[in-house]
């Protein structure tokens, strides 16, 4: 099946760029549907980002973050070709991670 | 010799075969002022850059939509519209079958006016009539399987020119006439048009979103709206702006909206297609 | 304009008081009233051409003579006629006004 995880990440001079687009229908518990029932929660709770064994980024995700959530950040070091490791966990217990180069 | 020159014009404008029904629709004319009245209102504007709606009349959106658009929103709707444009029917053919350039790189062409049915086909309902033909249950217009889909046809025609003809047909040029009219009437509680908001306001908010200009409003349909956190259809965009100025929509791609799509459509002529489009 | 007569009339109808009338109104008067509104939007319906409040006061009309408060039952029916006839008169209107607003 294929990956709910999108990301880009390209090396500047000492900063790498980092882009992401995540497949989730961080749903927030607070929606009614269309016969008036609230839809349960079900949202990512945690995104890592790895590189080089150490954790270069962390987001605590909650209701408040939208479907399909898009994610850009920087961090100093990576240079092309090393691998960026992206994973996620969900409210449900759920999780993906992909593995992606930098370039 | 001006006598003989005025004579001969006279002469060939009597012969001239009438293109207009009693000589109130001149798509043509429309077609120059329209394009004139917004080139003029925003002289900074590059003409192709109208059909980002918004970002074309707002600097911060436009930047916040550039960042976006590396990673666009859209992306997983283009992705299930490519896996159903390539779905086969049950009887083996598929959409490829019904369009020309096998349904790639055609989306430019729609509107269409059917001289057979005498009536407007957009891109939408030229789907379903595929389906039909195929033994396929129609595809409902204001959910996500036709939005997906319109989406992934959009995407292929990235780029080209809007190409919509009104054939030398007094129905066409109804039909024409008649997405005019409902373009220019108001309607709904609050009285307003679709010109009041889109050929009054362009640029200017309304509650918290920034109104697109009319000029190139279909080269980004169908659009994926943060607000609805997907992809939305055309007919979910029209049925929508009825209803937020409390008028009762009517039945998605009722006449009406067929004849505003072609009449919009026709307007954008030359104008690229920016398509599927990502809007707040 | 006539339209905006129209819309200030709904407007004052919505906001007047349902209280008690002079002498209280009836199922019967409801009926009738009903019966008026329906024409109305018999009417806004053929002209393709209705508005979403009308159909909200509808229901709110109904809603109070299912709880047998006649008085507002009535107020909100004369109500759904008044809108009705607005989007009516707005569409007969607007048939003639807008070539005016065409981009010449």
């Amino acid at each position: 099946m294929a990956s709910t995880i999108r990301v880009r990440a390209v090396a500047g001079a000492d900063t790498t760029e980092v882009q992401s687009l995540i497949q989730h229908p961080m749903d927030s518990g607070f929606v009614k549907d269309a016969k008036g029932e609230l839809i349960p929660p079900h949202h990512i709770e945690v995104v890592q980002f790895e590189h080089g064994g150490k954790t270069v980024f962390t987001a605590l995700w909650g209701p408040a973050v939208s479907k399909d959530p898009y994610l850009k950040f920087g961090f100093k070091g990576g240079k092309k070709g090393d691998d960026l490791k992206v994973s996620w966990v969900d409210n449900k217990g759920a999780s993906d991670t992909l593995t992606a180069k930098i370039q | 010799m001006l006598r003989k020159v005025l004579l001969v014009a006279a002469l060939v404008a009597a012969t001239a075969q009438p293109l207009l029904a009693a000589g109130d629709v001149d798509p043509q004319a429309d077609f120059k002022a329209f394009r004139k009245y917004f080139t003029e209102r925003f002289p900074k504007v590059p003409l192709n850059d109208f059909v980002n709606g918004p970002y074309s009349m707002d600097e911060g959106l436009r930047k916040q939509w550039q960042a976006k658009e590396e990673f666009p929103p859209y992306d997983f709707a283009l992705d299930k519209g490519k896996e159903l444009f390539a779905k086969p029917f049950k009887n083996g053919k598929t959409y490829a079958d019904c369009f020309p350039d096998k349904g790639i790189g055609i989306r430019q062409l729609y509107p269409m006016f059917d001289e057979k049915s005498g009536e407007v086909i957009t891109l939408d309902v030229a789907i379903n009539k595929c389906r039909e033909a195929n033994g396929e249950a129609a595809l409902d217009y204001l959910k996500d399987d036709m939005a997906s889909l319109t989406a992934y046809m959009a995407f292929t025609s990235r780029g080209k020119p809007f190409d919509i003809k009104i054939p030398n047909d007094p129905r066409a040029l109804a039909a024409y006439k008649k997405g005019e009219e409902y373009f220019y009437t108001r309607r709904g509680q609050f009285n307003v048009s679709c010109a009041s908001c889109h050929v009054q306001n362009p640029g200017n908010h309304i509650r918290t979103e920034v109104l697109a200009p009319a000029l190139g409003i279909m080269n980004a349909l169908p659009i994926y709206r943060s607000e609805w956190g997907g992809m939305g259809s055309t007919s979910r965009r029209l049925t929508t702006c009825n209803s937020q100025v409390r008028g009762v929509p009517l039945p998605a791609e009722a006449e009406e909206y067929r004849d505003v799509e072609y009449f919009l459509s026709y307007m954008a002529n030359g104008l690229p297609i920016s398509g599927p489009g990502a809007r707040p | 304009m006539r339209i905006r007569a129209l819309i200030r009339v709904a407007a004052v109808l919505s906001a007047a008081s349902f209280a008690t009338a002079a002498i209280a109104a009836s199922a019967d008067d409801y009926k009738a009233a009903y019966a008026k509104a329906e024409a109305a939007i018999t009417q806004a319906h053929a002209l393709r051409n209705e508005w979403t409040t009308t159909a909200a006061a509808l229901k709110a009309a109904k809603a109070a003579a299912d709880a047998g408060k006649f008085d507002e039952a009535v107020a909100h029916a004369q109500q759904v006629e008044a809108l009705a006839n607005g989007s009516i008169a707005q569409a007969k209107e607007q048939e003639k006004l807008w070539p005016e607003a065409v981009i010449r």
